[in-house]
Parts: C-alpha cells; sequence; structure tokens
C-alpha cells in the first residue's frame, strides 16, 4: 500500500521539478514571475495517472497469475483504450480552436506517415532515410494533378496512394540485395532526388514557387464563406452560421478516418502471414528463403505499402497547407518521421501515434523556447536511447492464436 | 535398410555438382543420393563443405556445374524460395530461427512453403514430439535454451511436411544429453513416418561432425574431404572403416 503512495508522489515531485522551469515561469519585461497554478495542476495529474495505470496493472496481473492457463492474454485495457480513444479523437476538434485545429490536423498526417514508415523500418528492418519522398509524390500528385487534370481531393487520396506505392516498388527493386548502412544511404538518395527534381522542373512542378491547392467540395458543398459560380457553401446547405473553423473540422475528419483505417489495416497485416514474414525477414533473410518466402515480393510489399501511407499522407498535407513546395520535404522531414518511429518504439503501433503527437504537440506548447527546441529534442532522443531504448511503447506482438 | 533396389528413382540425386564462392571451389563434383525413407549422413571435417552442399541444393550459392534433380524435378536453376515448397526442408547450421518472435510464430512460419492450401502437420503431432515447444510456444524464441531451440528449428521445419528432411549440424554447441536426445528424436521420427503415417517415406538428409552418433542412426553415409567425397557406405561399414576411425572417432578402440 506503501507504494501505492509513494510511487506517484515521486512521479509527481519530479514533473513538479521538470515542468516548473517551463510552465511556472512566466516573462514580464526583463524580470519574471512564477506562478504555481500550471507545474501544480500537472503534477497532480501526473499523481493520478500514476495512481490509476498503478491499479489497472495490479488489476490486469492479477488476473493473468489468476487465470495463467486460460487463453485471456489480452488484458483488459487496451481493449478499453481501443474503444475510448477513437473516441475521444472524434470528440476533440469539437473543442478546439482553429489553431489546435491545424496542429492536430498536422499531428494526424505525422501519425500516417510515422505509420507508413513503420512499417518499412518498424516490421521489414529496412532503414529507409528518404521517406519524405513518398510525402512528396503524394503532395505533388495530389497538386499537380489538380492544376493539369483537374483531379478532386476524393479522387487524389486513391490515385495518390496508387502514385506512391508505384515510386516504393521503383526503389525497392534496385535495393532489394542491400541492408543496413548501404541501403540507408540509397534511400537518403532517392528522397533528394525527389525533391531536387520537383525544386528544378520549373515548367512542370513551378520550382520553388511551388503549387496552389484547391480545398475540397464535400459532396460539391464548398467550405467557403460565398459559393463560387452557383454552388453552395456547407454551411448555407446545413442552416449553420459560417465558421472558417468548419473546413479544419471537415480535413480533421476524413484525415482521423483515414487514420483509423489504416491503424486498423496495419494490425490486421501484422497478424497475416505477410505482416510475419515482414518480421521474419527483418530477423533472418536467409532462413526466411529457405523456408520458401519469396523476399522479392515481401519486401517490395513493405515498400509499397509504407510507401502508399506516405503518400495519403502527402495528399492530406497539400490540402492542409493549400500549397507545397520543395522546401517542405527536405531530409529533416524523414529524419523527423524517423525520430517518431525510433521514439515510438520500431513497430509499435501506439508508440507511433504517440510519439507523433509528443513531437508535433510539444513544439507548440514550448512556443517560448523555440530557440532551444532541437537541443530539448536531442537530449529527448539521446535521453529516449539511454533509458528506453525500446521506445515508448513496448512493441506487444499479436498473440498467433493456432494454424 | 541399405541399398534399395535400383529401379526405384532416388529422392535426391546430385550428379557431379560443383559450386564456388568468388573464385574457390568449395565443391568438386559432388555425386550423392538419398532414397525416400532413409536416413543419410554426410560427415566431414571443418571447412570441408557440408554446409556448402546443402546451401547449394537451395541455389545460394548455386551450382557452379552438374545436376540436382529432386524426385525426378531438375531444381538446379531453381529460385530459393521455390525450393523448399517442393517438399524439402532445411534446419539451417546454427539453428536460425528468429529470436523476437514467438514459438508459436516461428512454428507458422514453417507452414509457409505449404502456401494457404495444403494443411500440414497438426500442432498437436508436433507437441507430442516437442512436448517443451508447447510450454514454451508463447515464449520469445530467442529465450529458448540452444537445445530448445533446435527442436524449434526442426519443429518448423517439419511444418512444411518435407519429403527430405536436411538438417546441418544438429548438434552444434549441445550438451552431450541434448545430443543425444536431438538424434534420438530423428530416429524416432523416421521410424514413425515423419507425418505420423500421412507421408511414411519422409528421409533425413543429416550432415554431422559428430560422427560417430550421425553414422549410429543413419543408413548410410558419404564422407566428405575438402569438397570431394572421399568415402561412401552404409552407416555401419563406416563405423568400422579404419580411415572414418583414424579421422573422425578417434584411433583409441
Amino acid at each position: 500500500m506503501k507504494t501505492f503512495i509513494l510511487q506517484p508522489l515521486t512521479t509527481a515531485t519530479l514533473v513538479l521539478i521538470l515542468t516548473t522551469p517551463i510552465s511556472g515561469l512566466v516573462l514580464n519585461g526583463y524580470d519574471f514571475n512564477l506562478k504555481w497554478q500550471p507545474p501544480l495542476l500537472l503534477a497532480l495529474t501526473a499523481f493520478f495517472l500514476h495512481l490509476g495505470l498503478m491499479i489497472l496493472n495490479r488489476r490486469t496481473t492479477q488476473k493473468k497469475s489468476a487465470s495463467s492457463q486460460k487463453t485471456s492474454h489480452h488484458p483488459a485495457w487496451p481493449r478499453l483504450a481501443t474503444i475510448l480513444l477513437p473516441l475521444l479523437g472524434l470528440i476533440l476538434p469539437f473543442l478546439l480552436g482553429k489553431y489546435w485545429l491545424t496542429i492536430a490536423i498536422l499531428a494526424l498526417i505525422y501519425i500516417l506517415l510515422g505509420l507508413g514508415l513503420n512499417i518499412v523500418v518498424g516490421l521489414a528492418g529496412m532503414l529507409d532515410l528518404g521517406f519524405v519522398a513518398f510525402y512528396a509524390v503524394g503532395a505533388y500528385g495530389f497538386a499537380l494533378g489538380q492544376e493539369y487534370l483537374g483531379l478532386s481531393f476524393w479522387a487524389a487520396i486513391p490515385l495518390g496512394a496508387v502514385l506512391a506505392a508505384t515510386f516504393g516498388v521503383i526503389l525497392g527493386f534496385p535495393v532489394l540485395r542491400m541492408h543496413g548502412d548501404y541501403l540507408a544511404i540509397v534511400t537518403l538518395g532517392f528522397g533528394e532526388i525527389i525533391r531536387l527534381v520537383l525544386n528544378n522542373w520549373i515548367t512542370f512542378t513551378g520550382g520553388p514557387n511551388g503549387v496552389r491547392v484547391d480545398f475540397p467540395t464535400l459532396f460539391g458543398l464548398e467550405f467557403s464563406r460565398h459559393a463560387k459560380q452557383g454552388g453552395t457553401p456547407l454551411h448555407e446547405f446545413l442552416g449553420i452560421d459560417y465558421s472558417s473553423n468548419h473546413r479544419y473540422l471537415f480535413l480533421y475528419l476524413t484525415l482521423f478516418l483515414v487514420v483509423l483505417a489504416t491503424i486498423f489495416l496495419i494490425t490486421r497485416l501484422k497478424r497475416m502471414p505477410l505482416g510475419r514474414a515482414w518480421e521474419a525477414l527483418r530477423e533472418d533473410e536467409t532462413a526466411c528463403r529457405s523456408l520458401g518466402i519469396n523476399h522479392v515480393t515481401v519486401k517490395l510489399s513493405a515498400f509499397a505499402l509504407g510507401a502508399m501511407t506516405g503518400g495519403i499522407g502527402g495528399v492530406f498535407f497539400a490540402v492542409s497547407q493549400g500549397f507545397v513546395n520543395p522546401t517542405s520535404f527536405t531530409f529533416h522531414e524523414s529524419a523527423l518521421i524517423l525520430a517518431i518511429v525510433v521514439l515510438g518504439g520500431l513497430g509499435s503501433i501506439p508508440g507511433v501515434i504517440s510519439a507523433a503527437i509528443i513531437v508535433t504537440v510539444l513544439p507548440e506548447l514550448l512556443r517560448d523556447f523555440s530557440d532551444y527546441r532541437i537541443l530539448i529534442f536531442g537530449l529527448a532522443m539521446v535521453g529516449m536511447m539511454i533509458w528506453r531504448p525500446q521506445g515508448l511503447v513496448r512493441t506487444t506482438r499479436p498473440v498467433f492464436q493456432g494454424l | 535398410m541399405g541399398e534399395r533396389t535400383s529401379l526405384a528413382q532416388p529422392l535426391l540425386a546430385l550428379q557431379e555438382v560443383s559450386s564456388h564462392y568468388g573464385p574457390v571451389r568449395a565443391l568438386d563434383r559432388i555425386s550423392l543420393t538419398v532414397n525416400a525413407g532413409e536416413i543419410v549422413t554426410l560427415i566431414g571435417a571443418n571447412g570441408a563443405g557440408k554446409s556448402t552442399l546443402l546451401m547449394t541444393l537451395f541455389g545460394n550459392p548455386r551450382a557452379s556445374h552438374g545436376q540436382i534433380l529432386f524426385a525426378g524435378q531438375d531444381i538446379t536453376h531453381l529460385p530459393t524460395h521455390r525450393i523448399s515448397p517442393l517438399g524439402l526442408a532445411l534446419v539451417p547450421e546454427g539453428r536460425r530461427i528468429f529470436p523476437g518472435m514467438t514459438v508459436l510464430e516461428n512454428i507458422a512460419l514453417g507452414h509457409t512453403a505449404l502456401g494457404n492450401h495444403r494443411q500440414g502437420p497438426s500442432l498437436d503431432f508436433l507437441y507430442t514430439h516437442f512436448p517443451i515447444l508447447k510450454e514454451r510456444q508463447r515464449q520469445k524464441a530467442g529465450t529458448l535454451s540452444g537445445g530448445e531451440q533446435q527442436m524449434l528449428a526442426i519443429a518448423r521445419a517439419l511444418m512444411s511436411q518435407p519429403r527430405l528432411l536436411l538438417l546441418d549440424e544438429p548438434s552444434l554447441g549441445l550438451a552431450p544429453m541434448m545430443i543425444r536426445k536431438i538424434f534420438a528424436l530423428i530416429r524416432s521420427l523416421v521410424q514413425s513416418g515423419i507425418q505420423s503415417g500421412v507421408q511414411p517415406e519422409t528421409a533425413v538428409f543429416l550432415v554431422e561432425q559428430n560422427a560417430h552418433q550421425a553414422l549410429q542412426i543413419a543408413d548410410r553415409g558419404y564422407v566428405l574431404v575438402n569438397g570431394t567425397i572421399r568415402l561412401t557406405g552404409t552407416g555401419h561399414d563406416l563405423l568400422n572403416n579404419p580411415e572414418v576411425k583414424h579421422a573422425y572417432l578417434g584411433t583409441l578402440v
């Protein structure tokens, strides 16, 4: 019982020490004031979170020891979380202002990108440093498709996915025999090639000037205050007041559904023979081939599916920004996405999600410290590798139930 | 069993097979056969080319000369992943199980060669031969002991319901007691028919440095020296052959 108070108390104290300089000090000209409410609130939250986790943990371990012979290998709380978290995600945008809504959209895009790269790096074990290429292919695929062919957003989602998957296979073929460092360098080069082509093929891509992207319509309804050319704006159709939040709400909800579908797909894939083949290939390629696994199709499918997810992320990025240009697709992006996958824990879907949220939301919270953002990020990475090398959320392998 | 009537087609036949690692010749015109239902062993010292021979069967490295026939089909130039579906299963040297995956997942991966439509041996069958794997089925394979990993590697190979089971030094790095256990297991597997009656004609090709134990359970044996077959005969004959005794078993008798 003592530990039940002591451990959360330690956590709370640590949180207090850590967050007081960040959230408690308020700059006032050249002076600063100390505010106690925010850090205390954070510490209190940490206390109860820890306490709650401990109680949950104890309950599940008790259950496990009670029925270790039975098949209840799924503790109750992840199942509860899979119902509650999506609900929370659906309610969340209605509570957010425009500013936080755009950040939430960005976080969802990074979740999508992280999930895509997670297939390639986390599951199939191929270090890809040029993942941004597929993001760019998706974004530019939509932007240029709209510019030249009048492609709509709804058609761009599947087409962007297919286009990016094709690029994934194109990259996959030459690197089939490569591993580790060599693979990393080739993929790095591929990412740069795509960016440089976008930057320099001025007649087609507009070069550094970028391409404008129109906001999509929902069943022909527009999101603007006044409809162009006789269309109906959504707010008039629904009979509600115009709000500039609507378009972001729409984008958030669409993206949210796409992310949910992706998560569902990847969880299924992990349990299927293809998913197991990815992981087996990561562990021992020679053994895999002797077992009759075709390493060519398995590797290419990982590249294609990863790229596909990245491409869809790109389409949404283009829409949310209303504009694409090559500076959004530098190596820095690739590194950030890789950081999400590594931070979250290679192969872990909940890990990728939480890491993507942390990586996008934390810099916004720490805006006052923006000069030190990269420094803090670097320190966090170093700390992670020392104390939690397996990532925020350890991979829990789907339990294989039988043949 | 010993020699069979030559009318029956051998399950596996190597005809003058050579293979190279770059310019280095590892195998020099090897010819050997394995018949259905036989245990055949290949013994040889370190670097004689034993593992290379098994790898060459799987096209990695590919044979530079000669022909490999499995059940009459030429498999010399088949891609690696197409070979095990024909009915060959390899238990590789050093086991090469997938350490980060659970025991059950490792076993399931052995089923790959059969594709989605063919039924392999049941888990119950595997667990009667490998009771320890049942206890450990949800454990990560990397946490198993050496002997348990070897059993897992064999179980994984059996999942593809092979007509020919290829074992590469199953005794490697194991305690003598575990080695005896593994060898007894191999023998009982063949005697009971690997698929418990479904396919009783399964053959075993056992590559070993542990010549004494390997020859004891083998119907026939080959001795590989520097990439060529030096001797061949029944297991019993080779055990009593003075050259083999001198080279592999020690002359103290």
